[in-house]
């Protein structure tokens, strides 16, 4: 019987289902040898019989499951359990499901109030209500934290070689080799040891580098005084070569979530700034060092002043 | 009263589901789009650094990522005042027609098309039953959609959730080398766009025309960028609403709030967004809609005049022929779609030709300030609007969005309220109508 896969996106943005995509030629062989009995982008299973209740999530038995996006409300952690229930080995793909996301984001506030907050410009008709729309949670949470996840794959989206790469191991019946190490190790350019100024500055102008010479030949984005999360971040993004933002002459902002699985990016950030030189109070709006990692109960509300 | 529930609508490129309510006879007496998630992304982005968004904002929709960040790149220009290169301005442009050709592939050929299959199994109803029933198509337009991916990642460094537009430019300058293999696979691209565009003239475009084309079919205005000489537009220009007997609205997308207003309906997270200039309030009667228009490919093509790319304009002379304008069934979106991923074939081969792309001044310093600014762009689901005001320091004290899907979540409404009462009648209903009920949200791509 051939390997069957189920996805599932929950609170999420479709970015890693197109990373699957992006897989190419090797998708088509993939689909040649396994067989897609769930994934609403592509496939036409549904939760349900039409004329059943909602309720009851009716995923197909799996070998192998996978799970994007955070779990911010009633229906997609019932998915999340539906999937668990149903799938051998469960996968948490990508930054959201491993971390929360950008969407975790939120947890800065209430989650009911922040999302209130996006119907204050109407000018006709009434919001959505409880009881009409699947409830939202206390907050966004990542699928670890509701159920027991198999492997987390995290990555914003994870890129295309890894997810090819685990899919096959696990198609063929063994582990994928754990990923370790940050950012800034797999990354080439070059490093003294202290950055060249003690402020932090912001991206409104462009990094130093010769535009004729390669990613290599650029000095340490993090040396120059911007805010660079690479030294804080899980490697596996690079291609040609370099880290992929680094390739772009851009810093990192930590979209792989933390080196460590349960690691605050921003309270290590603060450390590696100040053992750089600089000084962490000239970050504009620090929160944001957890975009991709506000799960786990690391954002939350800001006390009201 | 029975209820009908299609949980979730699949082949779209989001969460959502259908319900169909029955009277007492069993014909449809109510239906309804429910778009089940939201994020909050105009909450939560407040206090964040204005630079920082383009980064951010790629996050709300993986499909179209580059569309978010470009949109969101112009906003914080006009917020903090700065004027990108033009050669920045160029290899922006590029990335956006690079982004509708993968977008527009993708669309097509994976999520549509299954649905011309002649297997009606719903499990074969898919891209692995394309690749098996056509394994030359399915490899072929594959590898195209992502060659456009991997073209925008040599670009920018990655294809998905894009940082290389930056507040003042861009990131990074194109090199000559880069430029001549760019443009070659340009050229690759716009070869199988025409090609595809041929096959679908036969094999697919045709079945959209008969009896096919009512369901689903709605009468309502349309909005969509154009330049100062009516060309169709991506990337910068101003906006024209259309209303259904053709008369024409022109007003600057910066002035949007004029012009449009938001609406919302107590069981779906999506605003709906209706024509406030025409004074007719909202109303999704199916009969007598009210300030209703549609966004996206059909809606473009409608109210731009010409294209300014030749095969294109020879496409749209021909559809106009055959379609009028402007066309209203819902299942020529898919047509138009193929005509844009021409024209932005053709666009992209333009911006590929010269050197002005690669010149090495692409970024202007920002200054981060009080002030604010709105970007716009067409992002393949429709007009895709950043609204963003900042405080002194740069930082985001409000956020407005509305996103291509948005324009159309109230016409979808009333596309399935049209295609549902056609089919189901008498508590009679099966796999095949509601699949039916689905193909008229699809040629959405909401």
């Amino acid at each position: 019987m051939a390997f069957r896969i189920a996805a599932q996106w929950l609170h999420s943005c479709a970015g890693c289902e197109m990373a699957i995509l992006d897989t190419g030629s090797r998708l088509l062989s993939l689909l040649d040898g396994i067989e897609l009995v769930h994934m609403p982008l592509l496939v036409d299973n549904k939760y349900h019989a039409p004329d059943r209740p909602p309720e009851e999530a009716d995923i197909p038995p799996a070998d192998l499951g996978l799970v994007s996006g955070g779990v911010a409300n009633r229906e997609q952690l019932e998915l999340l359990q539906a999937m668990r229930r149903r799938c051998s080995f469960l996968v948490g793909l990508g930054t959201c499901a491993s971390h929360g996301g950008i969407p975790a984001m939120i947890n800065s506030w209430p989650l009911a109030e922040g999302l209130a907050a996006t119907y204050e410009n109407i000018e006709s008709g009434t919001p959505p209500a409880a009881g009409s729309i699947p409830a939202p949670l206390d907050r966004v949470y990542a699928v670890d934290e509701k159920v027991n996840i198999d492997l987390l794959l995290p990555g914003c989206p994870p890129d295309p070689e890894q997810i090819h790469q685990v899919l096959t191991t696990l198609a063929a019946g063994t582990r994928p080799p754990a990923r370790t190490g940050s950012v800034c190790d797999r990354c080439p350019t070059r490093r003294h040891s202290m950055a060249d100024r003690p402020q932090v500055r912001r991206f409104v102008e462009a990094a130093a580098f010769d535009p004729d010479r390669p990613v290599a030949a650029m000095p340490c984005l993090l040396e120059q005084g911007l805010l660079c999360m690479g030294p804080v971040t899980a490697g596996g993004c690079e291609h040609h070569g370099a880290p992929a933002c680094i390739g772009a002459r851009a810093p990192c902002r930590g979209c792989y979530g933390p080196v460590a699985g349960q690691g605050n990016q921003m309270v290590a950030m603060m450390n590696i700034l100040a053992s750089h030189g600089l000084d962490f109070r000239s970050v504009v709006d620090r929160r944001a060092m957890l975009r991709f990692a506000g799960a786990h109960g690391l954002l939350r509300p800001v006390k009201p002043k | 009263m029975a209820k009908i529930t299609i949980n979730p609508v699949t082949r779209i490129e989001g969460h959502a589901r259908i319900t169909i309510h029955l009277d007492e006879a069993g014909d449809v007496r109510e239906t309804r789009l429910h778009l089940t998630t939201l994020r909050g992304f105009e909450t939560f982005v407040r206090g964040r650094a204005a630079e920082e968004l383009p980064r951010i904002v790629t996050r709300i929709c993986g499909i179209c990522p580059w569309l978010h960040h470009l949109a969101s790149a112009k906003a914080v220009d006009r917020c903090f005042g700065a004027r990108p290169p033009a050669a920045a301005q160029a290899l922006r442009e590029l990335c956006l027609h690079l982004a509708h050709i993968s977008d527009k592939i993708l669309h097509f050929f994976f999520l549509a098309g299954p649905d011309l299959l002649p297997d009606t199994d719903p499990r074969a109803r898919n891209l692995a039953g394309l690749a098996r029933q056509n394994p030359e198509l399915a490899e072929e337009v594959v590898r195209m959609r992502v060659q456009a991916q991997k073209m925008l990642e040599l670009i920018g460094g990655r294809a998905i959730h894009p940082v290389a537009a930056v507040a003042g430019g861009f990131s990074r300058p194109l090199a000559e080398d880069e430029r001549r293999q760019l443009a070659r696979q340009a050229g690759q691209l716009l070869d199988f766009a025409l090609r595809a565009m041929a096959h679908a003239k036969t094999e697919i475009f045709p079945l959209h025309r008969g009896p096919a084309a009512e369901a689903g079919a709605i009468r309502t205005g349309f909005l969509g960028m154009v330049d100062g000489e009516g060309n169709l537009q991506l990337y910068e220009g101003g906006l024209r609403l259309m209303q259904e007997d053709g008369t024409v609205t022109d007003f600057p997308a910066h002035r949007y709030d004029s012009f449009l207003a938001e609406h919302a309906e107590p069981w779906s997270h999506g605003k709906m967004v209706y024509a406030r200039c025409w004074q007719q309030g909202f109303s999704m009667d199916p009969d007598r809609p009210a300030g209703i228009y549609r966004v996206n490919t059909l809606a473009r093509l409608n109210v731009a005049d010409r294209i300014a790319t030749p095969r294109a304009q020879e496409e749209l002379e021909e559809f106009r022929s055959l379609s009028g304008r402007p066309a209203q069934s819902t299942l020529l979106f898919h047509h138009a779609r193929l005509i844009e991923l021409i024209h932005a074939c053709e666009r992209s081969v333009e911006l590929l030709a010269g050197n002005d792309i690669t010149d090495q001044c692409i970024r202007t310093r920002a200054r981060p300030g009080a002030g604010r600014g709105i970007g716009v762009v067409e992002a393949p689901r429709g007009t895709l609007i950043h609204d963003y005001t900042t405080d002194e320091k740069g930082c985001i004290t409000r956020a407005n969005l509305i996103v291509g899907t948005t324009h159309n979540i109230a016409p979808m409404n009333m596309s399935i309220r049209k295609a549902a009462s056609g089919l189901i009648r008498g508590g009679r209903y099966d796999r095949e109508m509601l699949n039916r009920v689905e193909m008229a949200v699809r040629a959405y791509d909401p």
